[in-house]
């Protein structure tokens, strides 16, 4: 085995499935991407060649900047939720009676596909006959607002279906992460006489750091290129104010029929989430990595 | 020996998944190869919202099939927006259905220029010789050549329930001033006075294009768009503030610019609501659409919009014709699918009006037909029409739509004066040009 190992041959010959595949489906596009960038381009007719305006322009465009200021505001939400998906993990792994019943029901959303979700949270948020204003009426409140109308709410209102639908597959990771943990450390601790906060907090909590890191990295990078939902929910609008950077992108592109444009801001939209990854990499890291 | 079980059930499925993959691939194979020639046909009535359009194609669909037993249709239905996202994605890879719907002017600019669309003058001339209501097949053509083959002629009005209406003992208004009584007596009893899906944006847009054709006369937006004219006539600004009025006096439902025209049609047909401004594409559902109780579609009539201040033509519509066909440039069936649609456009003509209760562009003989009061009504107000304005979004060109559009949106939902609404499409209209 190892001899066979050692051959750089046989290792190309096994890399190079899921190397052309990749290079087929993501690096080829995402170089066509940034070439598309540099044309006058309807999207059917001829290509006109017309070097940076493309870029030039949308570090000009007022409404790229607010769309991506809508995602940089969901990677936060999505960050900050996810200290409340671990608690929620902790609690699921520590043995709680039900915990394999409730960890199937954080799943759930998962399972369903986001036009699905979508469609489900519309009818919620309907402003007169939905059920998050049935409720607040019920409950004495004068004139509950209209969840996807209002500019200045819309963009929270739809931010809460995004974490919901997310939330199992954090918790699935984490709990999985916790089970990792051998049960000896855990015991070792309680006849130290941790507390159960302690265990989770001082024991449990920075054996799965690394975990986490990685969780941050998905959310962020998730969050900034974030679509599905937002598109069908409410296509972007009011006029702008539930606008992401993808759901901008697909706008010019395929609605206003401005290919090249909508390419340039699809490549300026890489080039933002690989800097903020390198970032959030760089912020997270840590000289000693704690082992087991 | 739980594990072992779980793998052995995993395998099971998957082996019962790849059976049945495989046995669908046979399938299509054994289609392919009896030598039958394929049309793809893509439309955008779905069964659910659209449920009549949907079976005449399908009964249009099988006919063809019969008289030509070596051609099968495949047929692709997506509701409206799917629709349009849909077809820019395909015209990009160049996989355009051969036979597909499309909208007039501006909508099918791009797809002209950019050599997608076969024109089909040859075909009308062959099958369809003089058989377009006038100024419809018009709307299709592009430098002399015809690129889409009309279905359907749609003017918008206000439709408004009856029953809402006598029980406040109100009247369809004639004028701005009567409009408003009824907003505001409707309101007053905590009924929504119009039902509005515009997050749809067109839905707004209708309201807007009726404001300033009935102050500024049918030729204002007209000539605004083709520049002749500028998008800050004081008449455009002041049908803008118009619209804010409305919003003032509350004459929309709760959360219009996030509701969609099918959340508003489903408001207005719950009886939720007085009015409900919409294309006669929507007769079916007050006149022979079995689907909706009875009770309701008697207790629903339209009325053209009203005068505001005295000035305009009520005579005057907003509408023009819906879809049309168009045929694809790089079609592998090209002859067998302008035939099709030759087929589809004179059969329409003839189902659409009997089954659907829908306007066709092409003539018809009203009064050999029994045919819905209502039904005809519309027929006559069009016979009378002075004037149509053909929609603003399919005028323009599609970047200056969405910039209109999202307009729309903002001024309804008060996010811009009527002045920066104005501006905002004089400058995106004067870039373009």
């Amino acid at each position: 085995m190892n001899k066979v190992m050692s051959n750089k041959w046989i290792i190309t010959l096994y890399v190079l499935p899921a190397l052309l595949l990749i290079g087929v489906f993501i690096f080829v596009p995402l170089i066509l991407t940034g070439y598309y960038g540099l044309m006058d381009w309807d999207g059917i007719g001829a290509m006109k060649f017309i070097g940076l305006e493309n870029y030039i322009n949308a570090i000009q465009d007022d409404k790229f900047w607010e769309s991506a200021l809508h995602s940089f505001l969901l990677a936060v939400f999505s960050t900050a939720s996810l200290i409340i998906y671990l608690l929620i993990s902790l609690i699921l792994a520590s043995k709680i009676k039900g915990a394999d019943l409730l960890r199937k029901i954080y799943l759930i959303p998962m399972l369903l596909s986001s036009v699905a979700i979508a469609q489900l949270w519309i009818k919620v948020f309907n402003p007169t006959n939905g059920m998050l204003n049935s409720l607040l009426t019920a409950i004495g409140v004068d004139n509950p607002p209209s969840w996807l109308a209002e500019p200045s709410v819309v963009l929270y209102a739809i931010f809460i279906p995004i974490l919901w639908q997310y939330a199992g597959f954090y918790i699935l990771i984490y709990y999985a992460a916790l089970k990792n943990i051998p049960e000896t450390l855990v015991e070792a601790a309680k006849i130290d006489g941790a507390t159960p906060l302690q265990i989770a907090f001082k024991i449990k909590l920075p054996l799965i750091m690394g975990v986490v890191k990685v969780t941050i990295v998905l959310a962020v990078v998730g969050s900034l290129k974030y679509f599905d939902l937002i598109y069908v929910m409410t296509g972007g609008g009011p006029n702008g104010a539930s606008e992401v950077m993808a759901s901008y992108m697909y706008k010019l592109a395929f609605t206003s029929n401005n290919f090249g444009y909508g390419s340039a801001i699809g490549f300026l939209l890489l080039i933002i989430t690989l800097i903020v990854t390198f970032i959030v990499r760089k912020a997270t890291a840590t000289k000693e990595e704690i082992q087991y | 020996m739980r594990k072992t079980k779980a793998v052995t059930m995993t395998v099971a499925l998957f082996t019962v998944l790849l059976l049945f993959a495989g046995c669908s691939n046979s399938d299509e194979k054994a289609n392919g190869s009896s030598g039958k020639k394929t049309i793809e046909f893509m439309h955008l009535w779905p069964k659910g919202s659209s449920k009549t359009h949907y079976e005449i194609v399908n009964n249009i669909v099988k006919d063809y099939e019969k008289k030509h037993p070596d051609v099968k249709v495949d047929v692709q239905v997506l509701s409206n927006e799917q629709y349009k996202d849909k077809l820019k994605v395909l015209s990009t890879s160049n996989k355009l259905p051969d036979v597909g719907m499309t909208w007039a002017a501006g909508f099918m600019e791009p797809y002209v220029s950019g050599n997608k669309f076969a024109p089909l003058d040859d075909v009308i001339n062959k099958n369809l010789k003089d058989q377009f209501v006038p100024g419809t097949a018009e709307a299709f053509a592009i430098d002399g050549k015809t690129y889409g083959m009309p279905l359907e002629l749609n003017i918008a009005t206000v439709f408004y329930n009856k029953a809402i209406f006598d029980k406040y003992g109100l009247k369809a208004p004639k004028t701005f001033d009567e409009f408003q009584h009824v907003v505001k007596t409707l309101k007053d009893n905590g009924v929504a006075p119009i039902a509005l899906g515009n997050k749809d944006r067109w839905t707004g847009s209708l309201w807007y294009m009726y404001l300033a054709d009935r102050i500024g006369g049918g030729d204002t937006m007209t000539n605004a768009i083709n520049r002749s004219g500028s998008f800050e006539d004081p008449a455009l600004v002041s049908a803008a503030k118009k619209v804010q009025d409305l919003v003032d006096m509350g004459a929309f439902e709760k959360g219009f610019n996030g509701l969609s025209d099918d959340e508003a049609k489903s408001m207005f047909m719950n009886g939720q609501a007085g009015m409900y401004l919409i294309g006669t594409w929507d007769l079916p559902n007050y006149t022979t659409n079995e689907d909706v109780p009875k009770e309701f579609r008697d207790s629903i009539d339209y009325f053209n919009f009203p005068t505001v201040d005295g000035k305009g033509d009520m005579n005057s519509f907003v509408g023009g014709p819906g879809v049309g066909l168009f045929v694809a440039q790089n079609s592998d069936v090209k002859e067998e699918a302008k035939d099709f649609a030759a087929f589809f456009v004179k059969e329409w003509g003839e189902k659409s009006v009997t089954d659907a209760g829908v306007i066709p562009a092409t003539k018809i003989d009203a009064g050999s037909l029994d045919l819905p009061d209502m039904y005809v009504n519309v027929l006559n107000d069009l016979s009378k029409a002075s004037n149509i304005t053909l929609f603003a979004d399919v005028q323009m060109s599609p970047d200056v739509a969405q910039v209109h559009l999202d307009m729309i949106q903002a001024l309804f939902g008060k996010q811009v004066t009527p002045e920066k609404f104005a501006k905002e499409q004089e400058q995106a209209l004067a870039k373009e040009k």
